[in-house]
């Protein structure tokens, strides 16, 4: 079983992103740049079912600036066996790099695709989604737990009202929610390794894909703030507060 | 045109959500109908056709779609969606779940999260964990649209609307529902609740978030969320944990105990109308955000406060 895993480069979760003073973006000049936190997951877990002899090959796959190269190696070192750098410069909707992955999903023979259910910067939640409509395959989205077993994938889904479990076929593609499990750091040495796996580096004109935006970004602005801060002294002070100030209660 | 809408419900009752994410429907200008996917729904078709401002519901009630899974449902909808310009849900898991997958069906770029009806095709929607708001236009001719239902008060009651069925669109039979873990509960859904208590790490096993938090919802007929470190250490069921990855709620009143305020947090609760943190760490970064602040050990000062009121 072949295994892809889509990773993003974005902003470090522990960054407080700050909005530009122009209004047409926020300011990731001199930011620390990650792998997005649930793309971790998702190459874990991947990483995780080649050690368990399920998967035959674990391809790593970025679309962004020649900088996710950092990204991919990142997720060699963690232990992908090799990685795809689909450049891409500018904004890129979900909708393109869906149409890329399945593109590189079609050519490379896959029959699991590993994604994060949302990137941390645009919280746009939409590309696993996306990319098994253009497959035709089916999806399991927010997974906290995935079982592959006779060509079938069995997954726990993280849900509004608790837990959901279904089945689907492979070839299938299953987006990762926080508890799916706990990503491991590279270690020094598979660091050092990962320089010399395979990593392909590719544009994305290459794949026939029309990357440009159909959204325009027209204003970024801070969200309205809320004055807070005032302290009490006790639950008694709370509680009549509560009542007669904030009449709440 | 028309604006099609997508009813959150369980088959038998149709969510709260959906009369909020009705206002933004409602906000495109064009008229609004309502459709109900589902197994044995009918019930929900009648609630629906009730909501005010919906010109017409379309019921489909068939087994395959018993637990609206998303590429039936999206089958269905990418079948009727040459009469509509617009197809809305609100982003709850089986929102968010679907939509892309319409979208995508569509050759559709979505606009995920709406927080504000700019015009037709202009929105707000925060990015970054709420920390940035963009407002985005989106050039495609059908417009699919996530809401942030916290951001829309509900729609209120009308006369009936019709109702028509329609068919299910050929199963494609490409994931199967296996099983539920579903917790029933008496108190109030969180997404709805006026009153949110909320615990986090600080509780320290799930026996003392049990023994603290549920004695104090009792008492405020409020609901409970939780941090994501309070669901991570398993003190709290996933479906409580409050945040950017979790469930955004904006209640009257939420009560933040143990919970320190990371950005990921406070993108889910920071538009409640009053914030109340109880803290040990006068410098918990939560403070900065609430109205009523009050430093001390939750394991005291929570049980006092529950007897107080
Ligand atoms: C990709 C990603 C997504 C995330 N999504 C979410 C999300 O949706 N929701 C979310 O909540 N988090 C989310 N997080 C996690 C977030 O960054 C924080 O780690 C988390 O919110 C911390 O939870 P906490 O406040 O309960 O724990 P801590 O940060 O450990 O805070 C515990 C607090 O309890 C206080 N305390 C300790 N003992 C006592 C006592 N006896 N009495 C009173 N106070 C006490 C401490 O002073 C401290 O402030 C996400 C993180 C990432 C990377």
């Amino acid at each position: 079983m072949k295994v892809l895993v889509a990773v993003k480069r974005v902003a470090d979760a522990n960054v407080r992103v700050r909005v530009k003073a122009d209004g047409t973006g926020v300011e990731l000049d001199n930011v620390k740049m990650s792998m997005n936190p649930f793309c971790e997951i998702a190459l874990e877990e991947a990483v995780r079912l080649k050690e368990a002899g399920k998967a035959t090959e674990v391809i790593a796959v970025s679309i962004g600036p020649a900088k996710a190269e950092d990204t991919l190696r990142t997720a060699l070192a963690m232990g992908a066996d090799r990685a795809i750098l689909i450049q891409a410069d500018g904004r890129v909707e979900p909708l393109a790099v869906a149409k890329l992955l399945k593109a590189v999903t079609e050519k490379e023979g896959v029959d699991l695709v590993l994604l994060g259910k949302q990137a941390i910067d645009d919280d746009s939640n939409q590309t696993g989604q996306m990319l098994a409509a253009l497959l035709g395959r089916g999806q399991a989205t927010f997974a906290s737990k995935l079982d592959i077993a006779d060509g079938v994938a069995t997954v726990t889904r993280e849900v509004d009202g608790g837990l959901q479990t279904i089945a689907l076929p492979l070839p299938a593609v299953v987006t990762s929610d926080l508890r799916m499990n706990e990503p491991r750091f590279a270690s020094l040495p598979n660091i050092m390794k990962a320089r010399s796996k395979p990593l392909a580096k590719t544009q994305a004109a290459d794949y026939g894909v029309d990357v440009a935006p159909r959204q325009t970004v027209l204003k970024v602005e801070e969200p309205a703030g809320r004055k807070g801060g005032a302290m009490v002294g006790s639950v008694a002070e709370l509680v009549e507060k509560l009542k007669t100030e904030a009449r709440v209660i | 045109m028309t604006t099609l809408l997508i009813a959150e419900h369980d088959n038998e009752v149709l969510n709260a959500q959906t009369a909020h994410a009705l206002t933004a429907a409602r906000a495109l200008g064009q008229p609004v109908h309502i459709l109900v996917a589902g197994a044995g729904c009918a019930a929900v078709a009648d609630a629906a056709a009730r909501l005010e401002g919906v010109e017409r519901v379309l019921l489909a009630d068939d087994a395959s779609l018993a637990a609206q899974l998303a590429e039936p449902v999206s089958a269905l909808i990418v079948g009727l969606a040459e009469r509509y310009d617009a197809v809305v849900a609100a982003a709850t898991t089986t929102g968010k779940n679907l939509l892309p997958r319409v979208a995508a069906l569509l050759d559709v770029m979505q606009v995920s999260d709406i927080v504000t009806v700019v015009s037709p095709s202009t929105f707000k929607r925060p990015v970054y964990a709420g920390n940035a708001i963009e407002t985005v236009e989106t050039s495609d001719t059908i417009r699919v649209l996530t809401v942030r239902t916290t951001a829309f008060d509900a729609a209120g009651a009308g006369e009936a609307a019709p109702i028509d069925t329609v068919p299910a669109a050929a199963d494609p039979g490409l994931s199967r529902h296996v099983s539920d873990e579903v917790a029933r509960s008496e108190r109030p859904e969180l997404a709805a609740a006026r009153i949110v208590v909320s615990g986090g790490r600080a509780l320290g096993s799930k026996e003392k978030f049990d023994a603290l938090m549920l004695p104090l919802a009792d008492k405020l007929g409020a609901a409970i969320g939780a941090s994501r470190a309070a669901v991570d250490a398993g003190y709290a069921p996933n479906d409580w944990q409050v945040g950017q990855t979790g469930k955004v709620v904006a209640p009257d009143l939420y009560i933040a105990c143990g919970i320190s305020g990371a950005i990921q947090h406070l993108a889910g609760m920071k538009d409640a109308k009053v914030i109340v943190a109880i803290n040990s760490d006068p410098n918990a970064p939560i403070f900065a955000l609430a109205d009523y602040g009050l430093v001390g050990d939750i394991f005291t000062l929570v049980p006092e406060l529950t007897e107080a009121l």
